[in-house]
């Protein structure tokens, strides 16, 4: 029985780690650029809607609506002004920035909203649960989580391979120059795919306040679970992703089945582990690591 | 295979320093002698502000190594903090003296480095950062659930408790001191030697260095376990110099934070960079305590700024102007006119 237990909140983490890895997986195949501020970026859009929406007199839970369309052009922006200009450098400048961006804005959450944990006010569907056996529960927020991960992996895969622009994402990702050269502008490009990004870092910071007490620096261990889901998946694959983060889900519920103490040291050792082994990860290609 | 040096009578001399050797050696002899007898010498404040710096030189000249020299951005440094001031704890709970663990401390780092670089140097670029942010995590987990160690509340360093205050404060200066100069001068002979140029080939054009017959991985390999010994003396000093240790605090990635700002505000790919960085942030630091953490803010926020518009550095900036080198670790050419 708890191996259904493992199962099931497994599968339920897993989608809301998918939901916090797509942004990077995006960001990484289209501009190679990894993004160490992502974790606090979604801490930052909890804040925005735990402390800012609450004036606009709409309730936490539609904060959202606000939230999303905030980020992405919070995203399109800073790829056209900092990223932008640290890629032009090179890939290591990269690095350097988005860590300094990191530090920035933790310390900068800090000072100004202390160091309490908050959480996004979603009343009383918070509590409530489905019982589908009598030992085992699924919670309303996060069956919601899950449905939306795969939603928005769903709209990013129709939108990469349907659409005019995903298939102009998917040019300038395989050769920037030659996209450029056919009329691409792909600074924008870039640009627009640092808004899909933010705005789903933007969702995964509001569902993760939902589930779970937040804090400054909640953002730095987010990273890395979307970084280990992205890695076990398999790097460049956006359904291998989920799959990652299902698999990372269920070593967490397992380890923390014998300890709360191991529930992330058992994730850790799962990506270890499968660096040593499969280090292509389970769907990557032989090619994408190095 | 040994290298030939350069021979002077045939085309362009070379030379090391573009200023006098002599002075520059006497310069370090003076400053070395002063910074032995500090702790006798300036308030007590002032050698506990010197002791820190002590080891955040060291901590970003390892850094350096690791990112400037070898291409290789770890923001996990932490792990061989954490697990160098474990191991001084370790040594000092079975009842070794304190500071006769450090060079131990540092060993078991190296060795405890060598398995970790088979797993990260699969990666590379920002997939090797994080990884080695899982390193630390992991170490961080398995240390705080060890029982004998306290578990997550940490345990007081023992075996200190029998010197006075002042003998404390003395014996730790000198300890951090004597690591620190090690680690410097360590850091600038390893450049100066055959692997310097191996790294120097690697960072201009990795494919080129391959191609005559540089084994990139090793380098990178033996920077990595360099780096970790560093970071494990750091760690075994810190853990020292505060006697009280605890897996969140040694393990903290503010460590990295602070590495990595350091080396990039003074400059990456010099010795002297880190150092100055140093000297930077300790002033920003001192300044600024009473504004809780926004030294951190304007320091990063400094860094992105330098990464972005001077990403040779403070110091990177003043060589490039001036052509002065203190520590020189490259050759110069000149045309005879």
């Amino acid at each position: 029985m708890i191996w259904i237990n493992v199962v099931i909140q497994g599968v339920l983490v897993g989608g809301f780690y998918a939901l916090f890895a797509c942004g990077l997986s995006l960001m990484f195949g289209v501009m190679k650029v990894i993004n160490l501020a992502h974790g606090d970026m979604a801490v930052v859009a909890g804040y925005v809607a735990v402390f800012l929406t609450p004036h606009l007199h709409i309730a936490e839970i539609w904060s959202l609506l606000v939230v999303v369309p905030l980020f992405a052009l919070v995203g399109y922006v800073l790829q056209r002004t900092l990223i932008q200009k640290s890629i032009d450098r090179d890939p290591f400048t990269t690095l350097l920035v988005t860590f300094g961006l990191s530090v920035v804005i933790e310390n900068l959450l800090l000072e100004f909203y202390t160091a309490n944990a908050q959480t996004v006010n979603v009343g009383a569907l918070g509590y409530e649960s489905w019982h589908p056996g009598s030992i085992f529960f699924i919670s309303y927020v996060s069956l919601g989580v899950l449905v939306a991960a795969v939603a928005v992996l769903a709209v990013l895969q129709l939108f990469l391979s349907h659409t005019g622009t995903g298939r102009l994402v998917r040019a300038v990702a395989d050769d920037r120059e030659a996209a450029q050269l056919s009329g691409a502008n792909y600074r924008h490009i870039f640009g627009i795919a640092a808004a899909i990004a933010f705005a789903t870092v933007a969702l995964a910071g509001i569902a993760y306040g939902m589930q779970t007490q937040f804090a400054p620096t909640s953002g730095g261990v987010n990273l890395l679970f979307a970084f280990e889901a992205v890695v076990i998946g398999g790097i460049g694959s956006l359904w291998g992703t989920l799959v990652g983060g299902i698999a990372l889900g269920m070593a967490q519920v397992f380890g923390a089945h014998f300890n709360p103490e191991y529930q992330r040291l058992a994730g850790n050792v799962l990506f270890l582990l499968v660096l040593a082994v499969r280090p292509r990860g389970l769907f990557g290609k032989a090619t994408s690591v190095s | 295979m040994s290298l030939d040096t350069p021979r002077r009578e045939e085309g362009p001399s070379v030379r090391r320093s573009s200023t006098s050797p002599l002075f520059a050696l006497g310069g370090s002899i003076i400053l070395v002698g002063f910074l032995t007898v500090a702790p006798w010498i300036v308030p007590a404040e002032w050698s506990s502000v010197l002791m820190n710096f002590f080891i955040l030189v060291i901590m970003a000249t390892m850094w350096n190594l690791l990112a400037g020299y070898a291409g290789m951005v770890s923001i996990g440094q932490q792990a061989f903090i954490g697990l160098g001031s474990y191991a001084t704890l370790y040594f000092a709970l079975k009842g070794v003296n304190p500071f006769l663990t450090i060079p131990l401390a540092t060993m078991i780092c190296a060795v405890l480095a060598v398995p970790i670089t088979f797993l990260l140097l699969r990666l590379r670029g920002g997939y090797f950062s994080i990884a080695t942010w899982v390193v630390s995590d992991t170490a961080l987990l398995i240390i705080g659930a060890i029982a004998f160690f306290g578990g997550g509340t940490g345990k007081l360093m023992p075996g200190l408790q029998y010197l006075s205050p002042s003998q404390t404060a003395h014996y730790t200066y000198l300890a951090t001191w004597f690591v620190a100069l090690v680690v410097v001068v360590g850091t600038y002979l390893l450049l100066r030697s055959r692997l310097g140029l191996v790294l120097a080939s690697i960072r201009d054009d990795e494919v080129a260095a391959r191609s005559a017959g540089v084994n990139v991985q090793s380098a990178r390999r033996l920077i990595f376990i360099v780096a970790a010994a560093g970071c494990g003396a750091a760690g075994a000093v810190l853990a020292v110099s505060q006697p009280f240790i605890q897996p969140s605090s040694v393990f903290n990635i503010q460590w990295a934070a602070e590495m990595i700002f350091v080396s990039m505000i003074g400059g990456l790919g010099t010795i002297e960079g880190p150092i100055i960085g140093s000297v930077i942030f300790f002033t920003l630091q001192q300044s600024l305590q009473q504004y809780g953490v926004w030294y951190l803010v304007i320091f990063g926020s400094l860094a992105v700024v330098i990464a972005l518009w001077q990403p040779r550095g403070l110091w990177g900036a003043f060589r490039d102007r001036y052509h002065t080198e203190l520590l020189p670790v490259g050759y110069h050419l000149r045309e005879e006119t």
